[in-house]
């Protein structure tokens, strides 16, 4: 230990022989870390030491095994009650990463594992970089992800190190490289296994190189007239994702860099502020939410029972062979049951896609084709921990399949199916033991969607639950539990939404007008083309089933698409027409927010949101939220459908339902559960 | 010997179950896959059905002729890649093409002598990824460019080169000649042909026969240790792509000469194809089979390996099959089926020539009489190499699992599978099916 620095709580220094002086962060409270205020203020009294101490060099490293710093903390945004409170602690924050930057010695930032938003602000403070090339090491700045941009002079240092393009996309985009990636892009200094990490930060100390010159392209970029140009550009790219009224932190962004770009300080000034206002702003705040929302569906996944290794599945259409697939990419073994050896090639061609594009390293990509294994006669069953059904949605094929399937099955083994909408109940009769029998309702597509559905009915066991769960946390899914009632969560509340749509359509409304409003209230995706990318089969056999549960009228344009052998995409042709695999959509006005159309689209969804809540269909307002976003794609911007229902007022969107009733009849009749929330 | 079925002097050995890939007929180019994703896709199949998880085999044994750059010791590269973790050792065998029949053997003898209880064999060869490699010249003019320092000496590095450079070293060429006699295989069989005086339309003519059984026994669908291969594009490689069903005689007729044109009988049609392709057995001693509850499908009742004049080489199965029958004291009628791999279809015909005859036995082997000609309705029940093709590293084990699957299927006793061996060898493996094994009653299901 070195005189002075004893008494932190989250920090730890010593000085090696050589004199650099060692200063580790490892916060007490938690088992990873993030840049609490109190972490902060620490750091803000240790500087003015390292300052007198003078060593020979300061290497900042984490105490931590999972990594080096995940970013600022979370948790205390929320805490945050005006844009001036937040303005004050993000310039003092700034102020402690300009002192470091200040420190008249080398400074050496030495990273393993994440390396996250405030973590790498506080690395870009250092004068080297050096980082391992393991495979945890993961280097960006996602702080667009939570409706914010970096605050901490991220943008700042982050455009001086790279150039603004590059600087541009990795904070727009929020994603992480690797520290090989991190490398190449000139973000680290160096890039060493891990067990070379130390050497490489004293190397840097003891042995500094010559900085790299910037090249002429990289310095064009910051003059007129090529930064308008960029600028147009990014704004651009950023508009095919998002609109600045639903996401505004990356278009806060780029105008910060456009107007501030080249004039450091008055960036930080600029940056400090626009992070301050941001931060507060609801959409942050909404994001915030559904981060928190994924953490609490994450945490239930861990039931404390050993996930499971060997999954088989019974069915290799297009759903049965992307969770099959997905399995294996997740480290699973996997067999792949069908009768049909054409089809289980298709599987394999699909999964190595999927194992190419997501395992970077061949020999990984290798290794997941090796754990699928494609199964023509069931060998799978009788190693399974987890049997899943994919098959058609036939209530006697799936029967038949469970009668011969059961008495093969391990003792401990769950048996799942991948129903969309037929309910458990029905199918447990032929059980011999049903309460093991669970719903595993994946969505389409498996490696995007997020989501499972834990499909449980009254009778099924806690233990097959708690595997069921565990099994959805071990494919890195998230595991949302539901009751067995016809459409379950997801399917029931998407419903009206798509009919409402239909029904639109056939008042004469263009199913672009239709999506349109859709996208206008935040939706990733229209609710026509959704129906035409499901297929109008799938649509309409859902539908029925659970028009005949709850009432409805299923509309005759979606009976008659279908009878025609309209289909959607599979087919070319649905309500939309495709080519190449892409809709072809008739441009028009955008509408105005708010307008009837969006009104009657969302209000159905709201309104079956709000049924499912007093149905108990998931337990309580955050786990409906969670599903509704993670499994719709319902704007997370707004924090989910109750949520909004809640900011929006719950009196005046009963009332809002309550004229649509009277002009459009029944459909819109607020569900009683409005009275209780 | 006192044990009843003790194999190699020790424990008995039996089979429990055995898969293999379709074979694929190299189109000159590089095939869809390597000779490791050839055995992994084999093994996992087999694997998959297994009771038992595959860190319980005790070691994995494979062989291989011509593996790939970055495959050496393919066993072991197999063995992880199926799973069977870190602690499973893997070897890889070579003794030409009897390298898959030496994995089994192998093996089978480390549960004779009680080292294992559970082994993966088998063997595995893709031809059609056999390397090209550098001439030495050119390999010279590398080591040098490496070693020159300035621009100016690399470029008069470079100035040496000349086309006679670029001339590649086709290794699956060079390893289907035999380095001493300097002949390359299709020779020996001319040899054989010209010594034992077959002619032109009784090769053609056992060729089609061959054509015409694995048809039969691919309609019939007598191939269950058939595993399908996926290929990474989505094609389905469900059946052995050599099979030609409009094999005919006038169609073989207007093939010309392989090796030794223009006067040559041997021809493309008559000979086995080049192809890629795996198999693997598994092995288990009895306690094996009692503790997991293994099927029995065979038990290997006696090896033997014997060496002969390299240009003979075709005659192999000859020299190793006599001394099993000798120490067994068996007639060719006690043994129900034979699988003689069909490197040449005037290769087998000279062997079953050499059997039955009074001066080959008497001058090459030794014996007072020769055998009794074998049946051909037994020898190769369901087709040979000439039609599905022989990808060498792997025919052993494949005639052997096929054997198992011949003597299960018509409820027989006794069989033995036998090739020949580049270089001038032989090797020979007598099998008991399970119809055939006392006492089985309580060993599994079998």
């Amino acid at each position: 230990m070195v005189e002075g620095v004893e008494g932190y709580r989250h920090w730890r220094m010593e000085q090696d022989p050589e004199g650099i002086l060692w200063l580790t962060l490892d916060r007490a409270d938690s088992g990873a870390n993030s840049l609490s205020a109190e972490v902060l203020l620490e750091l803000e009294r240790i500087l003015p030491v390292v300052n007198r101490l003078r060593p020979m060099g300061l290497v900042l490293r984490s105490g931590k095994a999972s990594g080096f710093i995940a970013g600022a903390d979370v948790n205390e945004f929320s805490g945050l009650s005006s844009s001036a409170e937040a303005l004050a602690h993000i310039e003092r924050s700034q102020e402690i990463f300009r002192q470091l930057e200040l420190l008249p010695v080398p400074t050496v930032a030495m990273i393993h594992g994440f390396c996250l938003g405030g973590g790498l602000e506080l690395a870009l403070a250092c004068r080297v970089r050096v980082a391992s090339d393991g495979a945890e090491t993961r280097i960006g700045l996602p702080e667009v992800k939570l409706g914010i941009h970096p605050g901490f002079g991220g943008t700042v240092r982050l455009i001086a190190l790279l150039g603004p393009a590059p600087a541009m996309d990795l904070m727009l985009t929020g994603r992480t490289v690797s520290g090989r990636g991190a490398r190449k892009l000139g973000l680290v200094d160096a890039c060493v296994p891990e067990r070379h990490l130390a050497r490489a930060a004293a190397a840097a100390i003891l042995r500094p190189r010559p900085r790299r010159a910037r090249s002429l392209g990289r310095q064009l970029t910051e003059v007129w007239p090529v930064k308008p140009v960029l600028a147009w550009l990014l704004r651009r790219k950023v508009a095919e994702r998002a609109r600045r009224s639903h996401y505004p932190a990356p278009y806060a962004l780029i105008d910060l860099w456009s107007r501030f770009g080249g004039n450091p300080e008055a960036m930080y000034r600029a940056e400090a502020r626009s992070v301050a206002d941001l931060v507060i702003g609801s959409t942050a705040r909404n994001l915030v939410r559904v981060f928190h929302l994924q953490e609490k569906l994450k945490a239930l996944a861990r039931t404390g029972v050993p996930a499971p290794r060997f999954v088989h599945v019974v069915g290799a259409g297009a759903m049965g062979g992307d969770i099959a697939a997905w399995c294996a990419l997740q480290g699973m073994l996997v067999t792949v049951q069908d009768v049909d050896a054409g089809r289980l090639a298709k599987v394999v061609q699909r999964a190595g896609l999927l194992f190419r594009k997501k395992l970077k390293e061949p020999r990984e990509a290798q290794a997941a084709m090796d754990r699928l294994v494609p199964d023509l006669t069931g060998a799978g069953v009788a190693r399974a921990d987890v049997v899943i059904e994919a098959i058609f949605e036939d209530p006697e094929a799936k029967k038949a399949l469970y009668r011969s399937l059961e008495p093969r099955l391990k003792a401990t083994a769950i048996l799942a199916t991948n129903t969309s909408s037929i309910p458990l109940e029905e199918l447990a009769v032929v059980l011999e033991r049903p309460e093991r029998f669970v719903g595993l309702h994946f969505f389409n597509p498996v490696a995007r969607m997020l989501l499972v559905e834990v499909v449980t009915m009254a009778t099924t066991e806690p233990a097959a639950v708690d595997r069921a769960t565990a099994f959805v946390g071990a494919i890195r899914r998230l595991p949302l539990p539901v009751k067995s009632s016809p459409g379950f969560l997801v399917n029931r509340i998407l419903m009206p939404y798509l009919m409402e749509a239909l029904t639109l359509v056939g008042e004469g409304a263009s199913p672009a007008e239709v999506d349109r409003a859709a996208l206008a209230f935040g939706m990733p995706m229209g609710p026509v083309l959704l129906a035409d990318t499901v297929g109008l089969d799938i649509c309409l056999s859902v539908a029925r089933i659970l028009s005949a549960h709850f009432g409805g009228v299923v509309p005759h344009q979606l009976e008659e698409m279908v009878a025609a052998g309209h289909l959607g995409k599979k087919t070319g042709q649905g309500f939309y027409r495709f080519r190449g695999g892409k809709p072809v959509v008739a441009k028009g006005p955008e509408p105005q927010p708010g307008g009837v159309m969006e009104q009657r689209l969302m209000l159905r969804l709201l309104n079956e949101a709000v049924a499912c809540l007093r149905e108990q269909v998931t337990l309580g307002e955050d786990l409906l939220d969670a599903g509704v976003i993670f499994g719709t794609g319902f704007a997370p911007f707004l924090g989910g459908p109750l949520w909004y229902n809640r900011q929006e007022g719950i009196s005046l969107q009963e009332q809002q339902l309550k004229s649509l009733e009277s002009l459009h009849g029944a459909r819109f009749a607020p569900d009683s559960g409005w009275t209780s929330l | 010997m006192g044990v009843e079925g003790a194999y190699a002097g020790g424990r008995p050995v039996y089979f429990v179950d055995g898969s293999r890939t379709p074979f694929l007929k190299a189109r000159g180019t590089p095939g869809p896959f390597h000779a490791a994703d050839l055995a992994v896709a084999a093994g996992k199949a087999l694997l998959a059905r297994s009771p038992f998880e595959p860190g319980a085999l005790d070691e994995v044994v494979f062989g291989c002729i011509i593996p790939s750059a970055d495959e050496a010791n393919i066993a072991r590269i197999i063995a992880l890649r199926l799973g069977c973790g870190k602690a499973v050792p893997a070897w890889t065998v070579q003794r030409n093409c009897g390298s898959g029949m030496q994995a089994i053997d192998c093996a089978a003898q480390d549960i004779a002598h009680g080292r294992a209880d559970l082994v993966l064999a088998g063997g595995t060869e893709a031809m059609s990824q056999a390397p090209v490699l550098l001439n030495d010249a050119m390999v010279k003019v590398l080591a040098d460019l490496a070693k020159a320092r300035s621009a100016w000496a690399k470029l008069k590095v470079l100035a040496r080169l000349r086309p006679g450079h670029f001339v590649p070293v086709i290794s699956l060429l060079r390893g289907l000649t035999d380095p001493i006699s300097g002949l390359n295989m299709g020779q020996t069989a001319e040899g054989l042909a010209s010594a034992f005086g077959i002619n032109r339309e009784r090769m053609d003519a056992f060729a089609v026969e061959s054509h015409r059984r694995l048809a039969r026994a691919q309609d019939e669908g007598r191939l269950e240790e058939l595993t399908p291969l996926y290929g990474g594009d989505g094609t389905l490689y469900d059946r052995d792509e050599g099979l030609r069903r409009d094999a005919s005689l006038p169609a073989l007729a207007k093939l010309k000469p392989a090796f030794e044109p223009p006067h040559g009988l041997v021809t493309a049609g008559n000979s086995a194809q080049i192809t890629d392709g795996a198999a693997c057995l598994l092995l288990a001693s009895r306690a094996a089979v009692r503790k997991y509850g293994l099927k029995v499908l065979g038990r290997l009742e006696d090896c033997q390996w014997a060496g002969l004049e390299p240009s003979q080489m075709g005659l192999g199965p000859v020299h190793a099959m006599a001394p099993i029958m000798e120490r067994q004291r068996l007639a060719t009628a006690d043994v129900d089926y034979w699988e003689i791999n069909e490197a040449f279809a005037t290769q087998v015909l000279a062997c079953t020539e050499a059997w039955q005859s009074g001066p080959y036995c008497r001058k090459e082997l030794g014996l007072e009489a020769p055998f009794q000609a074998i049946d051909p309705d037994r020898l190769n029940v369901d087709g040979g190499a000439v039609a599905l093709g022989h990808p060498v590293g792997c025919s052993g084990a494949r005639i052997v699992l096929h054997l198992l699957h011949v003597l299960g299927r018509n409820r027989a006793r006794l069989g033995m599978a036998s090739l020949c061996i580049g270089g001038g060898q032989g090797g020979a493996m007598l099998i008991r099916g399970a119809e055939g094994i006392e006492g089985l009653e309580g060993e599994g299901h079998g």
